[in-house]
């Protein structure tokens, strides 16, 4: 039956090829740059649904955590380290390859952090940072939940707007590429497209495998617990409290890597990625594709952000996002790509087909 | 700091907690009616200082702004009876994201209508120049008009709610909706007149402040983030301790300009709700009981 179980990450898997050959043999590869943008917004949006859909905790600071690994990680490549490089430590850093030398756009010579190792670092910032402001605002639910994220998501762009390392209303750019291998890294060449392309779709792919594992588990049935009735979830031994928090932090890892990733794709990073706006597009996208639905929040996340990334709404932009969000609170509520009932009863033949099958073949 | 210095800070807190409390009020109002939060709340501030603006061309200014109040407060309704009104058994989550949407709906709507230049109405008395000397320190008449409207708009809801039948009716179906059903008050109806008095307020806010902070159709946000942070700090649903926790909120504020740079003005203010969400939700001024029957 595990082939049944991950049906939907392989028909993902052979759609993201057929995209890739589609685009490319009809000569329009420029399409596959918006694709892998949008792949990375998808993974702020997986994490998301995990949060949302199945703890049943909204967030509406999320750009927050996206911006806390983006900015990271893009402030420790960015910045010189020649004056740090001289001590012992310095030496060390250099001798394991966590620092290298380098030259800027005018050939002056610098030394560099690796971007192993600023990925590194962002992404303990964020643990850090998201365990300390889960642990009291989780506590909080309804609208001072609400409240308390947003609250969190302004506090973020604010110190990154007003903050001079951060780039203030600029932002950071010039972020060298992040080298996976010594031919390949994540920067936006036009010779590396399509290795990007499929870079960007494998991380989507294994974070979506991740949460698919962790919902059909232990974790999983507990977070749908806590989502139907706190009370009763403690009732039955869950330690709510806990569960809530490390998918929080989860997610806001999920945030924080699509926010390295796609700091480094892009060579660069701007205030606008933490503003509450963004959080609110990462809500839609999640209700769009129906909340507790894993697939339906990666076709929303990587359908809308690709048209919005390509200009089809034009100056309607946000309020396209204003649009779906309302109109899909007030006509389906439970999203609007969820299986529909047909659908579902199709589903329950065959599976009750496959059932009879396999006592036949026992 | 010379006395003069503090006294100007405090002025210009008070100027600020004023345009914050007058913003929590319209959040108290529907929240007390309905018990949902309406973050389209500033949205109806900015809408509000818009319409009076395109109408001060062609009117006077009481008369543009009370046709700006009565369009708003007419939107209000619209949103109301558009989007909420016939929503079966919502939970808190949909509420927060429908208003949400409703937020960036109003905000693009005023983008398409209007432009994204920044507007102000004129000083209601005076120009931006005259100010008012006061023990060494000095405020625009306009913060009179602002702190004026604040204590008319405290004082009149106070009444209405305590004495006219419409008021009762409306707190009525906050304290339990089914008994107000069971004694024949159409709650949908308080519900939508809430929306309308809200967005009113907010209008009638968004108008006074005009002249100090500048319109443009992205203003609403941040004046509902500070509105609902100054609703929090003082107990939601309360309208005289939101005008009093406002007073501090903007106090605090203008004196951490002194110590901290500017940029970190709206970090601190934030700061502060998260800081009173996590250790006293029901407020400061709130009564600790009463918080814990409301859904938070």
């Amino acid at each position: 039956m595990s082939l049944k179980r991950y049906l939907p990450i392989i028909t993902l898997s052979v759609l993201v090829v057929a995209v890739q050959v589609a685009v490319s043999l009809t000569g329009q590869a420029f399409y596959l740059t918006q694709l892998t943008m949008a792949a990375y917004y998808t993974v702020v949006a997986v994490g998301l649904c995990m949060l949302m859909g199945y703890a049943g905790q909204i967030s509406l600071g999320h750009a927050g955590f996206f911006a806390i690994g983006g900015y990271t990680s893009a402030a420790l490549t960015t910045a010189d380290f020649s004056n740090a490089s001289h001590g012992w430590l310095g030496h060390a850093l250099i001798k394991t390859g966590c620092m290298a030398a380098a030259e800027d756009l005018y050939g002056a010579h610098l030394v560099r952090l690796n971007p192993w190792v600023a990925c590194l670092a962002a992404i303990t910032a964020t643990v850090i940072i998201a365990y300390c402001i889960g642990l009291p605002v989780l506590r909080l639910k309804g609208h001072y939940l609400a409240m308390a994220t947003l609250g969190f998501g302004s506090i973020i762009s604010k110190i990154v707007v007003g903050t001079k390392v951060f780039g203030g209303a600029d932002g950071i750019s010039g972020v060298p590429p992040f080298t996976i291998t010594a031919t390949f890294g994540v920067c936006g060449e036009m010779q590396y497209r399509i290795p990007n392309y499929y870079f960007a779709w494998a991380v989507v792919i294994c974070a979506a495998l991740l949460m698919h594992n962790l919902v059909n588990s232990r974790v999983g049935r507990a977070l749908r617990a806590i989502h139907g009735n706190e009370e009763a979830a403690r009732a039955m031994g869950i330690d709510t409290a806990r569960y809530k928090l490390n998918v929080f932090v989860l997610s806001a890892v999920f945030a924080a890597l699509s926010g390295i990733f796609l700091t480094h794709y892009n060579g660069g990073i701007g205030p606008s990625e933490a503003s509450i706006m963004k959080s609110v597009r990462y809500v839609a996208i999640v209700a769009v594709g129906g909340m507790a639905n894993l697939w339906g929040a990666i076709a929303a996340g990587a359908g809308l952000n690709f048209l919005s990334l390509r200009g089809y709404f034009g100056s309607y932009d946000e309020a396209v996002f204003g649009l779906i969000l309302t109109a899909t609170m007030l006509f389906a509520p439970q999203g609007l790509l969820v299986k529909p009932e047909w659908l579902a009863g199709i589903t329950a033949f065959f599976r009750s087909s496959a059932r009879g099958r396999g006592n036949g073949a026992s | 700091m010379s006395c003069a210095l503090v006294l100007q800070y405090l002025l210009s807190g008070i100027t600020s907690g004023g345009i914050y409390a007058i913003v929590a009020i319209g959040f108290n109002i529907i929240y007390n009616t309905t018990g949902i939060i309406n973050f389209a709340q500033g949205e109806f501030v900015m809408l509000g200082a818009m319409t009076a603006i395109s109408f001060s061309a062609w009117m006077p200014l009481p008369a543009a702004i009370a046709a700006a109040v009565i369009i708003t407060s007419l939107v209000g309704a619209l949103v109301d009876m558009v989007f909420i009104r016939w929503l079966k058994r919502p939970t808190v989550l949909h509420m927060i994201i429908i208003t949400i949407g409703i937020s960036i709906l109003l905000k693009e709507a005023a983008l398409h209508i209007w432009d994204e230049k920044v507007r102000s109405l004129p000083y209601f008395t005076g120009n931006e120049c005259s100010s008012i000397a006061f023990f060494g320190a000095h405020m625009s008449p306009q913060v009179l008009w602002v702190l004026g409207t604040c204590a008319l708009v405290v004082l009149l809801l106070t009444l209405f709610f305590k004495y006219t039948l419409l008021g009762r009716s409306m707190r009525a179906c906050s304290a339990n909706r089914t008994a107000s059903v069971l004694c024949g008050i159409n709650v949908k109806n308080m519900v939508t007149f809430s929306f309308m008095l809200s967005a009113g307020i907010g209008a009638l806010a968004g108008c006074v402040i005009s002249p100090l902070t500048q319109t443009q159709y992205e203003c609403g946000t941040p004046l509902a983030i500070k509105g609902f942070t100054v609703a929090i700090l003082g107990g939601l649903g309360n309208s005289a301790a939101a005008v009093t926790a406002g007073l501090l909120l903007g106090i605090i504020e203008a004196l951490s300009i002194s110590l901290l740079p500017v940029a970190f003005k709206d970090v601190v203010a934030i700061g502060i709700l998260l800081v009173i969400l996590f250790f006293k939700p029901s407020g400061l001024f709130g009564n600790k009981e009463a918080g814990r029957l409301k859904e938070f």
